[in-house]
């Protein structure tokens, strides 16, 4: 959502602290390569969508136009989560899209396919990207999964020094001041002139 | 100073950076002894919320000692002073603050001509949010700039630990503003959405306000029994229809206050299908907030009861019921906090002993650990539900 301080040209002001020296950043390695993995899938489905048939051709399985781009749709939606906050998601799903491309290439592996050499380069890509695709998904899996460390119960914090009992008495003393009151139904029912906040401040 | 910078989409740094100085003469510096991490900093550390830029520095929750002061802030804070910093920055001057609306302050927001596209009208400026409310540096930081700091301050005594004070500037506030606005009545049952930091001081909130029952919904172990400690029935949504266990608890009738402390990142489960839409759709920026728990307090609060909001929002939601809003004739309120409307109310609990904000307090940690931080509350691992950060 960078676009919008780029559309309304907005900047920090003169004053405020300028960053000097960075440090180490909340993002991990895995995260880091889930974000390049999503961007190339993205590119990747925005070509399958746009050219199929410059793909089909160049594999020799042409006829196969509609398939290119509904793998081009599946790569966009893929490359989307895994530029997302659920990006384990995104990336176990680009792992299964690599399951169906190569289970798709291996099709055009044909003998009297006159582009099997292309194929089986395709191949080799496919199956190189599907180990960064496991690597990234598996990175970003245990860095995220959310029962490391103890798992803790926190029955003992009430919050109430003198007990719940004595807090519920509390309330039962509780009249709703002006402060509890909608402040501007109070201002227009009770015509005061007298702002509400005025002595608080 | 050290501060935590963002830097883009999940990438926070604890960065070196340049001090802040007097730019008014309204302004204070403050030495930061405390800052906090808040749920609604994730919404930005996921880049939901529009209009952050890289350099902006985090945090909205902060306390500390006052180390120089601008000739316009004519004595009300002197050097030394100890003082909570509301997240709302005030004038306290004008038509709105006078009322006590402070979080819709007519000054104090400096990227005015931006909000008032966006929003209409512009609302106040905020520490360590977007640029939408001003843009202003937060306190995840060594030292902070307070603008109008003759009214944007807390004064708190000595003597109490930070840990019980802290929470004054926003969580506290807000969880209390969020029951208040409840009007709730001693034969009321509240449910709260959301055992957060927030859910969990509104549940505090509705039983010192006299609820006859509070029902906390959630689904993580630690927040529920933390929610159960104080009080609250649990209800885990993964095991149970929150709808039927609500009307099970109401004789049928439903909650007649609810409130959604879970706000634009609703959880998403694949047997809520509009869950994964909503979810689907924010991907592809064709709506920014996932409004789940909006639907479901419509559909299960009592006819002529009042939902409350204090989960943020940042724009657009969709198929949200309005027939049953309107024929159940429930009230909707909501809005940032009005922080300094509650707060002489609440540091005068947290002196009697009424409560003790402090229960919150999971993680205690250093300032350049706060990447880290982030990554784990996100994550919600190691039972992590606030954090506190030590500059």
């Amino acid at each position: 959502m960078n676009y919008v301080p780029n559309m309304a040209n907005i900047a920090r002001s003169e004053g405020d602290p300028k960053v000097l020296r960075s440090g180490p950043s909340s993002l991990g390695t895995s995260d880091q390569l889930a974000k390049v993995l999503g961007w190339f899938s993205i590119g990747l489905g925005l070509a399958e969508l746009i050219a199929p048939s410059r793909i089909t051709n160049a594999l020799g399985m042409q006829g196969k136009e509609g398939l290119v781009r509904a793998y081009g749709a599946r790569e966009i939606a893929s490359g989307l989560l895994c530029l997302s906050p659920d990006k384990q998601a995104g990336l176990w799903s680009r792992v299964a899209g690599d399951g169906l491309d190569l289970a798709t290439l291996l099709s055009g592996l044909r003998d009297d396919n006159p582009k099997r050499d292309n194929v089986a380069l395709a191949l080799m890509m496919v199956l190189g990207i599907t180990l960064l695709d496991v690597a990234g998904a598996q990175g970003t899996t245990v860095r995220h999964r959310r029962h490391r460390g103890a798992q803790r119960l926190y029955h003992d914090r009430s919050g109430f020094p003198k007990g719940i009992q004595a807090a519920r008495e509390a309330a039962k003393n509780f009249s709703p001041t002006k402060r509890a009151a909608p402040v501007l139904a109070h201002s227009a029912a009770s015509g005061s002139e007298e702002p509400a906040f005025a002595r608080s401040l | 100073m050290k501060a935590l910078v963002w830097h883009g989409k999940e990438d926070i740094r604890c960065d070196t950076v340049t001090d802040p100085e007097i730019e008014d003469s309204r302004d204070a510096i403050v030495k930061v002894t405390s800052c906090a991490i808040c749920g609604s900093d994730l919404h930005l550390f996921h880049n939901f919320i529009p209009a952050m830029l890289p350099g902006d520095i985090m945090g909205h929750e902060m306390m500390g000692e006052v180390v120089e002061v601008g000739h316009g802030v004519n004595g009300k804070l002197k050097k030394g002073d100890r003082i909570v910093i509301p997240f709302t920055i005030i004038c306290g001057e004008c038509e709105q603050c006078q009322r006590g609306n402070f979080s819709v302050c007519e000054t104090t927001n400096r990227k005015k001509h931006l909000a008032d596209k966006v929003f209409g009208h512009a609302t106040a400026g905020l520490f360590g949010y977007t640029h939408l409310t001003g843009g202003y540096p937060g306190g995840q930081a060594e030292y902070v700039r307070v603008p109008f700091a003759d009214a944007t301050h807390i004064k708190v005594p000595d003597g109490i630990p930070d840990e019980q004070v802290l929470f004054l500037g926003d969580i506290f506030p807000t969880g209390w503003q969020a029951a208040a606005q409840c009007d709730i009545e001693p034969t009321d049952t509240v449910a709260v959405w959301g055992c957060g930091p927030v859910g969990q001081m509104a549940i505090r909130s509705a039983i010192l306000l006299g609820a006859k029952q509070v029902i906390a919904i959630d689904h993580l172990p630690e927040r529920l029994s933390m929610a159960e400690a104080g009080g609250a029935i649990p209800v885990n949504f993964d095991e149970e229809s929150v709808v039927e266990r609500l009307n099970e608890l109401t004789n049928g009738k439903g909650p007649e206050k609810c409130i959604d402390a879970i706000g634009m990142e609703a959880h998403v489960t694949p047997w809520q299908p509009d869950t994964v839409m909503d979810r689907a759709k924010q991907m592809m920026m064709l709506e920014s907030d996932r409004p789940h728990v909006l639907r479901e307090m419509i559909y299960v609060c009592r006819p002529g009861g009042v939902i409350s909001i204090p989960g943020v929002y940042s724009g657009l939601v969709d198929k949200i019921p309005m027939g049953q809003l309107m024929n159940k004739g429930l009230t909707i309120r909501t809005g940032q906090t009005h922080v300094n409307r509650w707060t002489d109310d609440l540091l005068r609990r947290i002196e009697e002993g009424q409560i003790d904000p402090s229960f919150v307090i999971t993680h205690t940690v250093g300032l350049e650990q706060g990447p880290e931080m982030y990554k784990i509350f996100r994550d919600k691992q190691d039972s992590c539900i606030k954090v506190v950060l030590k500059p």
